[in-house]
């Protein structure tokens, strides 16, 4: 349905009709013009299952076209993913290929929390197979997925960054390295055990995303993993991604955005250790 | 034009009548008419519009409304006294809106949808909430308190006017359920519903008041907007939010705005209930503006003497809601000493039942707060839980012995 122009408007009328038993959708048009709608989804959506003794339960599902590479105008290239996995109460998922979009959205429609779906919007024109009977791996929208198996290093990524590293693995394949790859799928919750276990088997983990570094889902991955897998690291985890600026005008974005060269630098990095 | 500048002095309602006599002036503003009908005097008037509405209100349901008005004002006493002993962390009183708020709460029906801010007690005793359960969330134990379901009265809402857009969706979710049953074919099982989304003066500048206003519009939502000017918003008084009556604001996005008496509970009933039925009927959203005012502090933690004068807080308690009806009742005859005093019985004996059951409000466990985060599992609030109940448990040997050490003590060894 059209609505006004007008996101917090969308998000608190969602939060209406989910109270009244309806499965709201909302479409935020591009990643930078989520804030206005930020309040309700921070300190209403996320809070009232909660604040309702769960009582209450608001299943809206939030749809946000995010990241670069498209050469668009200011507000149009943003990751802000970090900023909404931050909030209890969420769940944050982003599909990186037709087929995880296909299920992850239904699966999102389905489930009686608030999800976000971060859609890397230069991946919308990538054609894949889907398969509409069987969600195959992508039964579950909260787990990782390993793209492809590797031994001397892993690579986690999500979203638009999924065939960046998975290009940067087959590149450093021809160098001798076996890579593996990780499309991390869900951003909240987190799949800690899936990229646990393979930093167990590899050693070594690259980080990959669009967002800035710092207080970025990388750092907290580096943090956890730390954590959790200590005695198999043999280097600290590498972070790729945006540098601490607004996101910059279109005609340098290239040298902003992760590309398979600076997954590759960074891997040497990792495996100088 | 300096004129119509926003005056941060004070100058209490005289600036407010200045500023809309300037807006009639500028702009060909129409001053508001505020619809009364119980006038201070105790002297019941007439409207040609919601009189109609008035005669409905039989000499039971008049007392009715004086009784809930002076339980709600009693319990209200009560609540401020339990934040002063240290039984509430904060208070937030409503006396001198109690006419604004059982009015317009009587006039609802059980079948539609109230979306409160934190200020709406007296709204929450006509639709039957539990009002020790009321205060949970100013004892700080639950941020709710009740559940909504049982009562159509929502949870408070403490971000200002974020409740108007949840109204307006939800108000939405009741024309699609109509639709949908329409198109079922089957008989009507459920009655018309509509919502109120009550704020106040000060949240009436908030973005999402105007945007639940143009949704409102835009889908002819079945909502009221209850908007209690109390004509102050902590220490900020409403001409800095309006330069025009609020209730003229709802001509802006094409649906009625009135300005009602809101310490006239009968005036207020009408409207509302006229408002009610507009909305159920399909006609569309409704603006209500209750000019009244809050006699007491924004909130415990507020001192109204350091920015408003006592002679305002004077004039105002002459226009006070339940004075005028009491008048009303004992010249028509309608209520005498006994029933009075048995209002005045009643009052007491519900404060000392919140009274005794706020300090048996249970003090929740934080794994419930783990239990609530999400409806479904999440696995970081489960990983988390199970480091807490190890850590917890690592004290478990220390715990006891505190407590036989504490038990020693008080067994005098």
């Amino acid at each position: 349905m059209d609505t006004p122009l007008a996101e917090s408007g969308i998000i608190g009328t969602a939060i209406g009709l989910a109270l009244r038993g309806y499965r709201p959708v909302c479409e935020i048009q591009f990643d930078g013009f989520v804030f206005p709608g930020f309040n309700q989804i921070t300190t209403q959506l996320a809070k009232m299952h909660a604040r309702s003794n769960g009582n209450l339960t608001v299943p809206v599902v939030i749809r946000i076209p995010y990241g670069g590479g498209i050469g668009s105008v200011e507000h149009h290239s943003e990751s802000p993913e970090a900023l909404f996995a931050h909030t209890a109460g969420l769940r944050i998922i982003t599909p990186s290929n037709p087929h995880d979009a296909y299920w992850m959205i239904q699966q999102a429609v389905d489930c009686q929390d608030p999800v976000i779906v971060f859609e890397p919007k230069r991946r919308y024109w990538l054609k894949g197979e889907v398969d509409t009977e069987a969600p195959g791996h992508a039964a579950d929208p909260f787990k990782a997925h390993v793209l492809r198996e590797g031994t001397d290093a892993t690579v986690v990524a999500y979203g638009p960054l999924v065939p960046v590293a998975l290009a940067a693995a087959n590149a450093a394949e021809e160098d001798g390295r076996s890579v593996e790859v990780i499309d991390l799928r869900s951003i909240s919750p987190l799949d800690f055990d899936t990229v646990t276990a393979s930093v167990r088997k590899t050693g070594r983990l690259v980080v990959a995303h669009e967002a800035p570094t710092f207080g970025g889902i990388g750092g907290e991955i580096a943090a956890r993993i730390s954590e959790r897998a200590f005695h198999s690291l043999e280097a600290p985890v590498i972070r790729v991604g945006g540098f601490h600026m607004p996101y910059p005008v279109a005609k340098v974005e290239e040298d902003y955005l992760p590309d398979i060269d600076r997954i590759l630098e960074a891997l040497d990095r990792a495996l100088s250790y | 034009m300096g004129t119509h500048l926003p005056s941060t002095e004070f100058d209490g309602t005289a600036v407010d009548d200045q500023r809309e006599a300037d807006a009639e002036a500028v702009m060909g503003e129409p001053p508001a008419q505020m619809v009364q009908l119980l006038g201070p005097d105790g002297k019941l008037g007439a409207d040609p519009v919601y009189s109609q509405y008035a005669d409905k209100l039989t000499p039971e349901r008049l007392r009715g409304l004086y009784a809930d008005m002076a339980a709600i004002r009693r319990f209200d006493v009560e609540a401020t006294a339990l934040q002063r002993q240290g039984q509430l962390a904060l208070w937030v009183p409503l006396t001198g809106q109690e006419a604004a708020q059982i009015g317009s709460g009587r006039a609802s029906q059980p079948q539609d949808y109230i979306f409160p801010t934190y200020r709406e007690h007296g709204v929450a005793l006509t639709r039957n909430v539990d009002l020790a359960e009321l205060l949970r969330q100013f004892r700080g134990v639950s941020n709710g308190g009740w559940n909504p379901k049982d009562t159509n009265f929502h949870l408070y809402t403490l971000v200002l006017a974020a409740q108007t857009l949840h109204a307006v969706g939800y108000a939405m979710g009741i024309q699609r359920d109509q639709k949908l049953a329409a198109a079922a074919g089957g008989a009507r099982q459920e009655p018309d519903a509509a919502v109120i989304a009550y704020f106040g003066d000060g949240a009436s500048s908030e973005g999402d008041v105007h945007e639940s206003m143009v949704f409102a519009s835009s889908y002819n939502a079945p909502v009221v907007f209850f908007c209690q000017n109390n004509h102050w918003a902590i220490s900020v008084p409403t001409n800095v939010q309006t330069r025009v009556p609020l209730s003229n604001r709802a001509k802006g996005y094409g649906f009625p705005g009135i300005r009602v008496d809101g310490n006239d509970v009968i005036a207020v009933h009408a409207v509302t209930e006229w408002a009610l039925e507009h909305a159920r009927q399909g006609k569309g959203p409704v603006l209500i503006e209750a000019f009244t005012y809050r006699v007491g502090a924004h909130t415990t933690a507020d001192d109204p003497t350091k920015y408003r004068p006592s002679a305002e807080e004077d004039a105002w308690r002459a226009k006070d809601p339940l004075l005028r009806l009491e008048k009303y009742l004992r010249a028509e005859g309608l209520a005498d000493d006994d029933f009075f005093a048995r209002v005045k019985a009643d009052g007491d004996e519900l404060a000392a039942y919140v009274r005794r059951t706020t300090h048996d409000l249970e003090t929740p466990d934080i794994r419930s707060a783990f239990a609530n985060t999400y409806a479904e599992a999440h696995p970081l609030v489960a990983e988390e839980l199970a480091w807490f109940e190890e850590y917890e448990a690592g004290f478990a040997g220390v715990d006891s012995s505190a407590e036989q050490g504490q038990a020693a003590a008080k067994a005098g060894h």
